[in-house]
């Protein structure tokens, strides 16, 4: 029993051995920080509190921008659609009926672009919205990022493309999990629908 | 927007008011100066489809808007 205890104390010590060690690096590097009066950086700093107040405005400030289908659609899916507004002739389309081809915006992920009618994916686009002003290290809030990409995507569609790096789909995100989502979408949709005529008949 | 501290609101104040417009203006120019985007959130009267206007400069703020959303500009993930 006593050797038993004493293996197992062993490899709890052997486990805890990283998280300690790095606990420990942290505090050094704090202290010897707070010797030099030098200011802590952001790393050093993380406040989870701070990073949650900021996505919980973030998410407020997103719901008051975008309309009640796409606030919803990002409150149950986690994305949000964008209509492109392209047209093949080089036109800029009305954003009003299916467009001939979608966005999905995810926080801190690349934007896809894809074919509404057929689902085929076509490409995804890399961009950030980095710090200007700080050491770079900071990033906005999830919600923030996606009102950027919104807020960049439906004002001015061709400079945040032009800006982005383009790739085939498939570079950052799975094929697979962006298809699933698209049939998320399409189910979200049916059921949303499905409510509204519910709702529509028992008015 | 700032990154790591989502939305800080800059100046408020009432446009037709010369003494609020002179500091809307003048901070309009720091935050672009800055290198931040700015756009406005839209909402289309008849579809209540909604969007954002890029601004690039003070004048062009629609006088109905209400705030002036910054963020940083896009850059290449």
């Amino acid at each position: 029993m006593l050797l038993a205890l004493l293996v197992l104390s062993l490899v709890a010590a052997v486990l805890a051995g990283p998280v300690v060690a790095r606990a420990a690096g942290r505090w050094a590097a704090r202290r010897s920080a707070a010797r030099r009066g030098a200011p802590l950086s952001a790393d050093l700093t993380y406040d989870p509190g701070r990073e949650r107040r900021a996505e919980h405005r973030a998410r407020e400030l997103l719901r008051s921008c975008v309309n009640d289908e796409e606030w919803a659609m990002y409150r149950d899916l986690g994305f949000i659609r964008v209509p492109g507004r392209h047209l093949p002739d080089g036109r800029r389309g009305s954003g009003v009926g299916r467009p001939p081809y979608a966005y999905l915006v995810y926080p801190h992920k690349p934007i896809v672009a894809y074919v509404p009618q057929t689902g085929r994916l076509l490409s995804e686009y890399c961009v950030e919205f980095p710090d200007l002003s700080g050491d770079g290290r900071s990033r906005l809030p999830a919600s923030d990022d996606v009102l950027a990409k919104w807020m960049a995507l439906t004002s001015d569609e061709a400079r945040v493309i032009g800006q982005a790096n383009m790739h085939l789909v498939g570079r950052q995100l799975d094929p697979q999990r962006v298809r699933r989502d698209l049939w998320r979408l399409s189910e979200w949709e049916r059921r949303r629908g499905d409510s509204r005529s519910a709702q529509a008949r028992s008015a | 927007m700032k990154p790591g501290h989502g939305e800080i609101l800059l100046t408020e104040g009432d446009p037709r008011l010369r003494e609020d417009e002179e500091r809307l203006v003048e901070e309009f120019c720091r935050q672009l100066e800055s290198g931040m985007w700015a756009a406005v959130p839209t909402e289309h009267p008849g579809s209540g489809r909604r969007e954002a206007t890029m601004v690039h400069a003070y004048a062009e703020i629609p006088p109905e808007a209400e705030r002036v959303i910054f963020f940083p500009r896009a850059a290449g993930g």
